[in-house]
């Protein structure tokens, strides 16, 4: 909302600086946005009079000019402005005057010619955009007159952004009562006298939506000269306002609607069929707007229509077909109430945003058509003429949205705002709001202005009451906090301790973004449908992540792209995968390594990162829940790793998630050279431990034997561990596999592992027999269920 | 005697010249082992007449305690010779950097968030987390914003379908934890949010930190209290000052808009607050009566106060990062700035 200072001025005295008043308005919740000048600085511009126009000797497309300035004597100029011509009021920038951009006016020769001075512009002093020739001053200014005065152009522009709540203040009356109520200055309402009838002639409106339009006021007026020009201060209150002028008969309904409030429409009365019918639309009936849209309606828009047609798209906006033109002579004006929930979400519904579907879907004042439409009677009549009939309302009075009294405890407004405020301040403040209050005691009843949609509930007063009051002179304390312990779950990892493990071990926190691009996705997921976005915001932003991979894998191409060739990343957040009919959002945390293990060092050959790198990253992070001895490394295949470098974990037979090098293919489709590992796991089951448990230690020495076996080279070696552990021997504390080997002396298709095997017993120390014993079974086991052999 | 004089000036020369551990040792076999001619001489002191013995017998213990003690000393100099041989091959250039893998660390929106948890958390609040992936009527029905509200119009909406939404605020946590947990509660809420906006100073997937307090008696006093101890240890600035402006969400009744004096500029005006001295920070207010009476609280007995901030806003004042976008770019320099 942009507020021009000097004609708020006219509506209330505030006495305020323009920084004092938008400080002040901010404080009530009306924020300042900026604050700007009407027009750039210029002096020596004066109205002057065109007296003579002869053609240029030389140029064409220049003429010579003889203006009256006011000086008594004619001065020449030169002008290219083709809409120069005798009779006409121009601004005339005399030698000596400074235009915007410093740009100084000399006595000058144009191809020969002299001239002293300039015709300007409007475009030339900074007040309009468009190249229109000379500006045209309509009125008849004395020649000499100072533009800068005549325009009132030593003005500023408030702009005020407003909360969707105060629609009240979409209107110079609306910011002005609200600046009375804050500065305790008088409000200088306008009068607006009822213009008189001068024919008969009225037209039909007819409420068939009577809840969605309760109140529609109309005239005719006959007669009016759509050429007529806009008045300068008329047209330079809708410039600073925003808004252009088009004309008298649209600018004489968009000046009350900047004025009063009311949005307004002005019909061509030529086209009117017989009666204005106020109705929901028929589905699949049609409309072409002013801005020449076409429009498909159904049962949920509301229309202006005739007895044979659409007119308009009802408080949005007019139709193609039956608004004002040049050719216009007689006018229907409409002054209408919508309420809120006939034009709230229609707008949007239609891709429209207009000046009036701004202002009905946050509620206009609905006793307000009348008013406006003898205000705008009255304007149009004093500039374009015309004849007006009587102002009729059709009314259906039992839908006019009615405020219901509300109850007001005084008590209740010291308890929400934690504020002892006399209640007399409380009464005050409410009635300098324009609410009716009646009562005494505990229970007031309020009854809040008609323009006020915001206020329905007894907080929204103690709102009203804080607001007026100022917020920053209520108290602030802390509040006292109620004693209690929050237990603690033993068996949890705090996952703030994973992403603290993978700091310590060198990794970044990335943060990518949680919908990725559905290509990308699918190369990593193929075989589940990702949720897509109705609305993305473009196709890389596409589809919900079923993986981080993706966000992940993008990030270290940013970086290897930029010398980065380095790079240990991880994230944290949510995974989305469809299954079946949910949709499940599961955190996980996840991890990527490339390029060296460590940064180049002295002491330390280079080595770029492998598998085991990244396990051994991944174990760090189960140990902190003591998984990592507990889970299986299965070797499985993973649409995005590598066939021969994949592992799932898992957990009693439940996947935590997966790891391993990405599968060359994609690398190389994704540009990366060079080896890329990844691991994404469940958050919540990596968390997941358990409470410690004491175990009686042994006191008799602990007795190691190592097993050199052949086995298949295929065979992982966690199945020789688990055949070895599931020999069911409780003296078998450890295995510790130290060594893989193939080459020499090994056969071909074999590999030869080296295992430790600790053993101890809790009652005894154990015998050679014994162990010997042990030993002769494991192996015999080994040889039965993996085919694996003692090594010569 | 005079030949025991001359060994033991032999021994005494060849102790000195002996150069390593083993010769002298070799040495002091050679003198002083049982076959050693020094022990060789006590053992012809049988020889002589008892009234020389003594004498010849303190003389040979004399050189032998000599030769001792100067093997001995010896002994004593090569170790130390050969230890400080050692020390000076073992000597290194202490100033090269040790071998180490390089630390990594946490995100700036992290570490925000972490710090206004762990301030939070002192008065209190629990963390509480809801789903990204939302519904209409969490994010907005539930939140007394229906369906054709202007205010939706704020929130530029991912949708998946009608009704299927990424969540535009961290707002719909309060519901999920009302619906599920009775009064008194006082939780911070963290997490990823989506507008459908994306420019210069507007990424599409950004973080809040929701706050909610409900129990008897709370009041927009306690709200002020709260947060304004909260800005003041955020930024530890016992001084900032910080001020309230009403404002408009349909979730709170009243509600404002939380100013803190521009800690660039100190409240001078300056670039970062566009001349005006005051940053924008957080909206907050009273839960509305409607927000309670969806999740079936009592708005008589219970009061409560909500607020919202945006991290990334957080932490470029906090950390002077002057372009948005640079928190979601990933890229490893300036992710390493925060280590």
């Amino acid at each position: 909302m942009k507020i021009s200072n000097q004609w708020l001025g006219q509506w209330v005295d505030h006495g305020l600086a323009v920084d004092a008043l938008g400080h002040r308005l901010t404080m009530a919740g009306l924020e300042l946005d900026a604050v700007t000048t009407v027009a750039p600085d210029f002096t020596g511009v004066v109205v002057a009079h065109v007296i003579a126009v002869e053609p240029h000797p030389d140029a064409d497309k220049l003429r010579v000019c003889q203006v009256d300035d006011g000086s008594g004597e004619p001065v020449q100029v030169v002008c290219g402005a083709p809409n120069v011509h005798v009779g006409m009021r121009a601004p005339f920038a005399r030698v000596g005057a400074v235009l915007p951009g410093d740009f100084k006016i000399k006595k000058a020769k144009l191809r020969g010619v002299p001239s002293f001075g300039m015709l300007c512009s409007a475009r030339e002093l900074g007040l309009s955009e468009a190249h229109e020739g000379l500006m045209s001053l309509p009125d008849e200014p004395a020649a000499g007159t100072d533009i800068r005065a005549l325009l009132g152009l030593d003005d500023l522009v408030l702009e005020v952004d407003l909360t969707p709540n105060r629609a009240d203040c979409l209107s110079m009356a609306g910011v002005a009562r609200e600046v009375a109520t804050l500065t305790g200055r008088p409000l200088k309402v306008l009068e607006v006298p009822a213009v008189p009838a001068a024919c008969e002639d009225v037209f039909p409106v007819r409420l068939e939506a009577a809840a969605d339009c309760p109140r529609y006021a109309g005239r005719v007026i006959r007669g009016v000269n759509p050429a007529a020009p806009t008045p300068l201060w008329m047209q330079e209150r809708l410039r600073r306002a925003g808004v252009r002028s088009l004309g008298p008969l649209v600018d004489v309904t968009n000046y009350v609607m900047l004025e009063l409030g009311q949005p307004m429409h002005a019909f061509d009365l030529a086209v009117l069929d017989r009666a204005i019918v106020v109705r929901r639309a028929r589905a699949g009936e049609t409309l072409v707007l002013l801005d020449g849209q076409q429009l498909t309606l159904d049962g949920d828009d509301l229309v202006i229509a005739d007895e044979g047609k659409l007119l308009a798209l009802a408080g949005i906006m007019g139709g193609e077909a039956s608004g004002v033109t040049d050719d216009t002579r007689d006018v229907f004006l409409e002054s209408a109430h919508f309420v809120p929930t006939a034009v709230a979400g229609r707008a949007r519904h239609h891709g429209l945003h207009t000046e009036s579907s701004h202002r009905f879907e946050r509620g206009v004042d609905p006793t307000l058509p009348l008013r406006a439409l003898e205000r705008a009677t009255q304007l149009l009549c004093e500039i374009a003429g015309g004849t007006p009939g009587p102002a009729t309302m059709a009314e259906a009075a039992d839908q006019v949205p009615m405020r219901a009294p509300i109850t007001l405890r005084p008590a209740r407004v010291g308890r929400l705002l934690g504020l002892t405020l006399p209640v007399e301040r409380m009464r005050e403040i409410l009635v300098a709001l324009g609410c009716e209050v009646t009562g005494a005691g505990e229970a007031w009843q309020v009854t809040v202005p008609a323009f006020r949609f915001d206020l329905a509930i007894e907080e929204d007063l103690v709102e009203e009451i804080a607001r007026v009051h100022g917020y920053d002179d209520l108290p602030s304390e802390l509040p006292l906090v109620r004693p209690g312990i929050t237990w603690l779950d033993e068996t949890r990892v705090d996952p703030r301790r994973l992403r603290s493990r993978l700091c310590d071990l060198g990794y970044l926190e990335a943060i990518t973004f949680s919908f990725v691009d559905e290509a990308l996705e699918a190369r990593f997921s193929p075989d589940t449908r990702p949720l897509r976005l109705a609305n993305p915001l473009s196709s890389e932003l596409a589809v919900m992540r079923t993986t981080l991979w993706p966000g992940l894998v993008k990030a270290a191409r940013h970086n290897l792209n930029r010398q980065q060739t380095r790079v240990r990343l991880f994230e944290t957040g949510l995974r989305f995968v469809p299954e079946g009919d949910v949709l499940k959002q599961e955190k996980v945390i996840s991890g990527l390594i490339c390029g060296a293990l460590l940064p180049a060092q002295w002491g330390q050959a280079e080595r770029p990162v492998d598998f085991f790198d990244l396990k051994g990253d991944v174990e760090s992070l189960l140990a902190l829940a003591g998984l990592d001895r507990r889970v299986n490394w299965q070797v499985g295949r993973h649409p995005a790793l590598h066939p021969g470098q994949s592992a799932e974990l898992v957990l009693d037979g439940e996947s935590l998630g997966w790891l391993g090098a990405l599968n060359p293919a994609l690398e190389a489709e994704l540009d990366l050279e060079m080896p890329v590992f990844l691991f994404e796991l469940s958050l919540d089951k990596v968390c997941r431990g358990r409470l410690p448990r004491f175990q009686e230690q042994s006191r008799f020495p602990a007795i190691r034997r190592d097993l050199a076996l052949l086995v298949d080279a295929a065979l992982p070696a966690a199945r020789v561990v688990e055949v070895i552990e599931g020999a069911g021997h409780e003296s078998l504390k450890g295995v510790n596999l130290f060594d893989v080997y193939t080459g020499q002396g090994v056969p071909e298709g074999r590999k030869s592992l080296a295992l430790g095997l600790i053993l101890q017993d809790l009652s005894s120390t154990l015998t050679d027999e014994k162990v010997d014993e042990m030993i002769h079974g494991i192996v015999t086991k080994l040889q039965e269920e993996v085919g694996a052999t003692l090594r010569a | 005697m005079e030949s025991l004089s001359n060994l033991t000036d032999a021994a005494l020369t060849a102790i000195r010249a002996s150069a390593d551990l083993r010769h002298l040792d070799e040495l002091r076999v050679q003198y002083l082992g049982k076959k050693g001619v020094i022990t060789e001489q006590l053992k012809s002191l049988g020889a002589l007449p008892p009234e020389q013995r003594r004498e010849a017998g303190q003389a040979i213990n004399q050189a032998k305690q000599v030769v001792a003690e100067a093997l001995e000393a010896r002994r004593e100099a090569l170790e130390l010779a050969a230890r400080e041989a050692r020390l000076a091959a073992e000597t290194l250039d202490v100033t090269l950097p040790g071998r180490r893998q390089e630390p990594g660390g946490l995100h700036p929106v992290t570490l925000t968030i972490e710090r206004i948890q762990a301030l939070l958390e002192q008065l209190g609040f629990a963390v509480a987390e809801g789903p990204e992936v939302e519904d209409d009527y969490h994010n907005f029905e539930a939140l007394n914003i229906p369906s054709h509200h202007p205010a939706r119009a704020m929130h530029d909406t991912f949708y998946f379908d009608a009704t299927t939404l990424l969540r535009t605020h961290t707002s719909p946590v309060q519901v999920r934890v009302m619906e599920n947990q009775a009064p008194p509660l006082r939780i911070i809420a963290p997490g990823r949010v989506y507008r459908c906006d994306s420019d210069l100073t507007h990424s599409p997937m950004f973080h809040q930190v929701e706050g909610l307090v409900v129990d008897e008696q709370v009041t927009f006093a306690h709200l002020r209290g709260v947060l304004d101890a909260f800005l003041r240890a955020f930024f530890e600035q016992n001084d900032l000052k910080t001020r309230f402006r009403p404002s408009y969400f349909p979730f709170t009744e009243p509600s404002a808009e939380v100013d803190i004096q521009c800690v660039q500029c100190g409240g001078h005006g300056c670039r970062v607050c566009k001349q005006t001295g005051w940053l924008e920070v957080m909206g907050c207010g009273m839960v509305h009566p409607n927000v309670l009476g969806h999740v079936g609280i009592d708005s008589e007995r219970y009061s409560g106060f909500a607020f919202g901030l945006g991290v990334e806003r957080m932490a470029m004042l906090r950390y002077g990062v002057n372009d948005l976008r640079l928190f979601f770019d990933n890229d490893i320099r300036f992710l390493r700035q925060f280590v």
